[in-house]
């Protein structure tokens, strides 16, 4: 009764996301608008990260905040106070953004501004460690914190996390003195998956770290506007 | 990512509309170094298709393992989160990895009924006699 068929697709399980998220890319290029994709365990730090790097780079550029969380706007509205258009994602029982999430933000911000006249996206991601490494969302940068109360061998259980990234910010350095915990080791098992990631200590309750932290996203944003075609992953 | 499936899946469907294949087999390649559980994908996937135009379509995983290449002396090598990721010949850090990254639909078994069957494309139509 039926003639059997196979089709060798070879065909990205995750096409149907790419896809979407070449769309939103394509935006942001056009926009000249760099975007950042956030990324950490829930509590590593994302915004309080943000709340601090906001503050300080105000003055120097035009910011948004696309603001994932599952259920609250908590995030959203410590973002809001520091004086930054925050746009919130509420994904539900989702753990991570997609790319979808991402362009309904991205219309709902177009309703309050044009975002040709920001210079920088920051996406915040919701708190995981795991999904949110495969799902592209159009960013140009991976940005993943990992806080030193979650101990060195994250990196090592969570590699996909760590090796997708950009850029790795350990945070909470200023707990170090309290905590059996050997910031070196964690260096060390990040560099391990990913020898070409920027890494950072930052404690964004005394601010050290950030001046190099915010050096290298100066650093992006400067070869992302001189040649934004060549910064692609 | 079930859903990631299905929308991948839909596509592939209107590709062939206005016909609607009867999915047999979806085949995917997965690699060990991705955030996908390949039993619980599996399980997923059966109940988000019942009652779908997939309704019945088994789910077959293929896992790719994660191979490294040691950039120092180009050995492959098996990662070993036990140790570190870092190849064994070198003791290098797991700077290129050569597969494992894997989340491919790989093929699709399908069928139509006879009847629905296009004509086969590859073949040029007969001649008509009248000309």
């Amino acid at each position: 009764m039926h003639m059997p068929l196979e089709d060798n697709l070879g065909l990205n399980l995750l096409a149907a996301n790419q896809h979407r998220a070449d769309h939103n890319r394509a935006h942001f290029d056009a926009w000249k608008l760099l975007c950042l994709n956030v990324m950490s365990s829930p509590g590593a730090g994302k915004t309080s990260l943000l709340e601090r790097s906001l503050a300080a780079l105000a003055s120097r550029w035009s910011m948004a905040v696309l603001e994932g969380d599952m259920t609250t706007l908590l995030d959203a509205e410590r973002l809001e106070a520091v004086g930054i258009p925050v746009v919130p994602i509420t994904t539900g029982r989702a753990c991570h953004l997609d790319a979808a999430m991402v362009s309904g933000g991205l219309k709902l911000l177009q309703q309050r501004l044009d975002p040709a006249d920001l210079d920088v996206l920051w996406v915040e991601n919701v708190g995981n460690l795991v999904c949110p490494a495969e799902f592209a969302i159009g960013e140009h940068r991976k940005v993943a914190l990992l806080s030193v109360t979650e101990g060195d061998d994250k990196p090592l259980k969570y590699p996909v996390m760590f090796r997708e990234a950009d850029c790795v910010l350990i945070t909470k350095v200023d707990l170090l003195p309290h905590l059996p915990v050997d910031v070196e080791r964690i260096e060390v098992h990040i560099r391990q998956v990913n020898p070409a990631a920027a890494v950072f200590r930052l404690s964004a309750t005394s601010g050290e770290g950030f001046e190099a932290w915010h050096g290298w996203l100066a650093d992006q944003l400067t070869a992302f506007r001189s040649a934004p075609a060549l910064v692609h992953a | 990512m079930t859903r990631c499936l299905l929308l991948s899946m839909d596509e592939w469907r209107r590709q062939h509309s206005p016909l609607v294949p009867k999915v047999e087999r979806v085949h995917l390649q997965v690699g060990t170094f991705t955030c996908v559980e390949p039993d619980q994908l599996v399980v997923t996937w059966g109940d988000a298709v019942r009652g779908s135009w997939l309704d019945g379509a088994e789910l077959v995983i293929e896992s790719v393992l994660l191979v490294g290449r040691c950039v120092p002396c180009q050995a492959t090598y098996r990662p070993d989160p036990s140790c570190g990721f870092r190849s064994p010949c070198c003791d290098h850090p797991m700077e290129e990895i050569v597969s494992g990254r894997e989340l491919r639909i790989r093929s699709v078994a399908y069928a139509f009924a006879d009847q629905a069957v296009p004509a086969p494309a590859a073949h040029p139509p007969a001649p008509c006699p009248a000309a």
